[in-house]
């Protein structure tokens, strides 16, 4: 008896701090959820969560935006920037990750050393040599320098990712597949990537969402404000208020953060089994 | 091997990592080696660079008390979030493995911030809730607690900051609780037959057993603390006296505000020396403390 209460005992006691730490942890996200409806000196006043009345006011002072160019220019700038990048990083990152995970070729060896060292190679060391490039090209203050790094698959985790799903199907498959008469695109579409799904979806989520929260890439290669994604405009709407309204930028911040929570609480089961498989197997 | 035609195909497979080897070779790997050259330039974009050896490191470590600083609270942010981030998720994911229900619910509350990595919408919820009259204040002054200025005082300012980076531990904690699971039960339970205590099963079987993780942790979170840009950029402009001006926010500020671009590579590439070290220092001392049970 004395050990089962011990054991109750601990549960509980488990339970109440997990319940105590998970309320502190998501405070910060409640709290800029009702911010968004109060007044901005109700903000500063005391340690009242919820708004005196619900006000929609600060979404409509917010969504002015900056310079002429309202949030639904910059929600649209941001899609125009995010989509295609994550499309075509799942293409190419599947493309690749099938030539190095089903064939063998002469330099396969290093050429994947190569793949997984510039899975540590720091942004920082790149970033000056890439912006010259891309100043080079033309392509500085448009979304060419996301699009064109998507496209040559520079995002070597997705990659990598990938060529560990590809790794996890059998091989026969592709032989019995051969043998049938396929070709080898042909076992890639019909026979892998059916099977590949969930992984694709996950790549393409991670990719929507660090594209969508980047913040230094987009502050680098974009400087128009007609072209601002919504990262960057918040940031100017803090800056340019001189007295700043606190809640409207709450606000606006709420709608940016809103779409990422959306799209985790229908797609909850890709990010959890997306990060621990490529966790597990790094 | 087998040696019938299906293995004959293998030429094709470099039309598939096609993308990749232009991608690698015009995006990675000519950006590192030009940007060690460009470490020895005085290279402004808008002139032509001319080669000044090794004149922009001499300037970093003996003429630019901006460096020290900016090392400084590099290395101390990496210091304050690398070890609280790693613990952090690893109680939250031991004590989610043992509960049973409602594990899905907590998963989530605990996963959530870490959704908006280095999102700009954090950064400024932090700013406005670390601000001398702001709610962290409010709940301090309520408990009797007079307000600390968590953003002016160059004391706090690196402190605050780390909060946010370790208040996003969700990722690494599924991670640890993925690897949990992967724990053979029989290991405990032939454990638990000889008498060895849970302390003991902790550290002789549970740690070892989700060891690569760990390791695997300590690497990518040094990557992105020592690379931190955001929240140094946004919520603290590098200040309070320069206490939060991080090598990414000085490699911003020298590169593309300031145009010295040489400069800033030779910045960069103090960066890479760091992130170099660390992970050479770690990748040795892990064939004493990593464990990969399976062969793959």
């Amino acid at each position: 008896m004395r050990i089962m209460s011990k054991k109750v005992f601990g549960n509980v006691f488990s339970y109440a701090i997990l319940i105590i730490i998970g309320v502190i942890m998501c405070y910060p996200l409640i709290w800029m959820f009702f911010a968004s409806f109060k007044t901005n000196s109700e903000i500063f006043a005391g340690v009242r969560l919820l708004p005196q009345s619900f006000s929609f006011e600060a979404f409509r002072y917010g969504w002015r935006g900056v310079g002429g160019n309202t949030y639904s220019k910059f929600f649209t700038n941001s899609f125009l920037l995010v989509a295609p990048t994550t499309i075509l990083t799942v293409i190419t990152s599947a493309l690749v990750a099938y030539g190095f995970a089903r064939f063998e070729f002469r330099g396969k060896k290093i050429l994947f050393t190569i793949l997984l060292g510039t899975l540590m190679l720091p942004n920082a060391i790149l970033i000056i040599p890439r912006y010259t490039i891309f100043r080079d090209l033309n392509v500085i203050d448009s979304y060419y320098p996301f699009y064109l790094m998507a496209a040559f698959a520079c995002y070597p985790f997705f990659t990598y990712m990938l060529v560990q799903f590809i790794r996890g199907l059998p091989r026969d498959l592709d032989e019995a597949a051969y043998i049938d008469g396929c070709g080898s695109f042909g076992i890639l579409v019909r026979i892998l990537l059916p099977l590949l799904k969930p992984a694709l979806f996950s790549a393409g989520l991670f990719q929507f969402l660090w594209t969508y929260n980047d913040y230094f890439n987009s502050l680098i290669y974009i400087s128009s404000i007609k072209k601002y994604t919504v990262s960057l405009a918040l940031r100017m709407t803090m800056d340019s208020e001189a007295t700043t309204a606190w809640n409207s930028i709450m606000a606006m911040s709420c709608l940016v953060v809103l779409p990422v929570v959306i799209l985790f609480f229908f797609c909850q089961k890709y990010f959890v089994e997306g990060i621990a498989t490529t966790g597990l197997k790094g | 091997m087998k040696g019938n035609s299906f293995s004959k195909r293998n030429r094709i497979a470099y039309l598939y990592i096609l993308p990749w080897l232009i991608g690698i070779v015009v995006f990675s790997v000519y950006p590192f080696f030009i940007s060690f050259y460009y470490s020895l330039c005085d290279y402004n974009p808008l002139s032509e660079h001319v080669f000044i050896g090794f004149g922009n490191y001499v300037k970093l470590f003996t003429k630019d008390p901006e460096f020290y600083k900016s090392l400084k609270a590099t290395l101390l942010y990496t210091v304050y979030t690398v070890p609280c981030k790693l613990l952090m998720s690893l109680a939250i994911a031991l004590m989610l493995n043992k509960a049973r229900k409602g594990i899905g619910v907590l998963r989530t509350v605990y996963y959530l911030p870490s959704l908006f990595g280095g999102s700009i919408a954090v950064a400024v919820l932090w700013k406005i809730m670390f601000i001398d009259n702001g709610m962290v204040n409010g709940w301090l002054n309520f408990f009797g607690i007079p307000n600390v200025s968590f953003l002016g005082d160059p004391k706090m300012a690196l402190p605050t900051l780390s909060l946010l980076e370790v208040w996003q531990f969700g990722s690494s904690m599924v991670m640890f609780l993925a690897a949990l699971k992967q724990v053979p039960n029989s290991l405990y339970e032939s454990a638990k037959m000889d008498g060895a205590n849970s302390i003991r099963r902790f550290f002789t079987i549970t740690i070892p057993g989700i060891s690569p993780i760990i390791f695997f942790c300590i690497i990518m979170q040094t990557l992105n603390a020592i690379q931190n840009f955001t929240s140094a950029f946004v919520v603290t402009k590098g200040g309070p006296l320069q206490s939060t001006y991080m090598l990414g926010v000085k490699l911003y500020n020298d590169g593309f505000k300031l145009l010295k671009m040489g400069y800033a590579s030779a910045t960069s590439w103090i960066i890479f020396s760091i992130v170099t070290l660390f992970t050479v220092l770690l990748f040795t001392s892990s064939k004493y403390w990593v464990f990969y049970n399976d062969e793959k």
